[in-house]
């Protein structure tokens, strides 16, 4: 027998596997991170930064080792056990959802038949993290900012999973994979789903934005009202974590749109080839698109945000799932809604 | 309050969201006003109040006649002068302290000197990393004053006609 046929081989090709995607995440968030600054500073018209390395490209990496070098303070009051565990939940959540996304055909580390299903799960258990952070350290902000994210990453959840609902209905699977390939079509960019749930894609990327937090909707952590809301008492290490998980889940909902209404992989003129450099260039724009409203779009209020979130979202993701329905089953619209045969 | 359709129109289409993501793209492609500090230093008017000086005559005698106007009329009492005739008869300071961290810049002791011997330079990166060495004394006062002479003397000639 092959030694990659057995037990370990088959655990040795798996680690490996997970390891080449969750260092070329990191490595990727480190440039993001970068990004996301540099684009804040231009509509700010400054320079954001450019001193460390080339145009300032080594910015993050200075910034990790700083973050891993200083103090980790603990809060006398803490818990302790759940102070250390919030972070690393955080973390942890973000990346191991990154399993089940295909960066290109073939190209993922879990092919589950219900990926979104599981993505959609870890993002759920996401909020555990901000809660268990807010709540173990013991302290007024951060406690008032884990509140707020509690009931904002919830009533976001359920407009998000509504949306997702409108494209399994179409696909008829629930395997990220095969909605790409559902998506596969004779016109190129638009054969892709954007077009038939066109509504649905600016409520996913506003869903997403409360859903990872993002601004405008960064209410957990509000720094003109809570500080930095459940983030206040933490340092050093644990600090970094939060804040790669929660710029990991930002990349992760860009990645997420792309995958279930711009087509990931596929390439949007039809006659040039598919491949992983469209996924990554469609991510990045739509990293660029969070990065913008981040600048441009003040913070909303609380009221509003849960207004917006339930009175307007809701209804019309719902609204969306029957109208898809009604279309798939009686193949209107020269099938652009049910695409079984194609998909999954 | 009546239902206008413009403005749900309005907020179903995103219009201010797509208004400021326009305006936003148009300042990305901007100018930008940042100033690379370190290596790029933005211009100081000659009435600039920076870090004191002792200045002294082109002979080298030093200005100060311990009259110690600057001492009375420092807002923040932060001037501490001490005086006796020297070996030629002559005025002088023994002890010309000032505490900088006591000092709030307002540039009255130059506006009190008869002549013109304290003055605020243009220098403003004087930071340390004790605060002892933030208390002046006469020497330190003096080697400022030799070293910023050449800026000094100009931005009190670029002042003068407004005095």
């Amino acid at each position: 027998m092959d030694f990659w046929d057995g037990n370990f081989g088959v655990f040795l090709i798996i680690l490996a596997q997970c390891l080449a995607v969750t260092v070329s995440v990191l490595v990727a968030l480190a440039f993001l991170m970068y990004a996301d600054r540099k684009v804040w500073a231009a509509v700010q018209m400054r320079k954001g930064p450019n001193m460390v390395g080339v145009f300032g490209l080594l910015q993050s990496f200075a910034d990790f080792i700083k973050y891993i070098v200083k103090e980790v303070v603990v809060p006398a009051g803490a818990d302790k056990t759940v102070f250390y565990l919030a972070p690393m939940i955080s973390f942890v959540l973000a990346v191991i959802a990154w399993a089940v996304i295909p960066f290109s055909d073939g190209w993922v580390v879990a092919n589950l038949n219900v990926g979104i299903l599981y993505i959609f799960a870890i993002s759920s258990l996401e909020v555990y993290g901000v809660i268990m952070g807010g709540w173990a350290s013991n302290s007024k902000y951060p406690f008032l900012g884990s509140l707020r994210s509690a009931a904002q990453m919830i009533s976001y959840e359920v407009s998000i999973g509504f949306i997702i609902v409108g494209v399994l209905i179409s696909t008829g699977s629930l395997n990220l994979t095969e909605i790409v390939r559902a998506q596969d079509g004779a016109f190129g960019l638009f054969s892709w789903y954007w077009l038939p749930h066109f509504p649905m894609v600016f409520l996913f990327l506003i869903s997403a934005m409360a859903e990872t937090n993002r601004p405008p909707f960064d209410l957990p952590e509000a720094e003109a009202e809570l500080v930095a809301g459940y983030q206040v008492e933490y340092s050093s290490t644990p600090f970094l974590l939060f804040m790669i998980g929660e710029l990991m889940a930002v990349v992760l909902m860009c990645a997420l749109i792309t995958l279930l209404f711009f087509g990931g992989w596929l390439s949007p003129i039809p006659f040039l080839p598919d491949g992983v450099l469209w996924f990554v260039l469609k991510v990045l724009f739509f990293f660029f698109i969070f990065a913008m409203t981040k600048a441009i779009v003040p913070r909303f209020r609380y009221d509003q945000l849960m207004r917006i979130g339930w009175k307007v979202f809701l209804p019309l993701s719902l609204g969306w799932v029957v109208m898809v329905s009604v279309f798939a089953q009686y193949g209107w619209f020269w099938g652009a809604y049910a695409r079984w045969t194609t998909g999954g | 309050m009546a239902f206008t359709y413009t403005r749900a129109a309005r907020y179903f289409l995103l219009a201010d969201f797509f208004g400021g993501f326009k305006l936003g793209l148009k300042y990305f492609f901007a100018p930008k006003a940042t100033l690379n500090y370190p290596h790029e230093k933005g211009p100081l008017s000659p009435r600039f109040r920076g870090e004191h000086a002792l200045r002294r005559y082109p002979n080298g005698e030093e200005r100060c006649i311990a009259c110690k106007l600057c001492e009375a009329i420092c807002p923040a009492q932060a001037i501490t002068i001490e005086a006796e005739p020297r070996d030629d008869g002559s005025r002088r300071t023994t002890k010309y302290d000032i505490d900088m961290t006591k000092c709030i810049y307002c540039g009255f002791c130059q506006e009190a000197c008869p002549v013109d011997a304290i003055v605020e330079g243009p220098n403003f990166e004087f930071s340390t990393e004790t605060r002892e060495e933030l208390f002046y004394d006469k020497d330190k006062l003096l080697a400022n004053g030799d070293r910023w002479e050449v800026e000094i003397a100009r931005n009190l000639e670029l002042d003068a006609p407004y005095r």
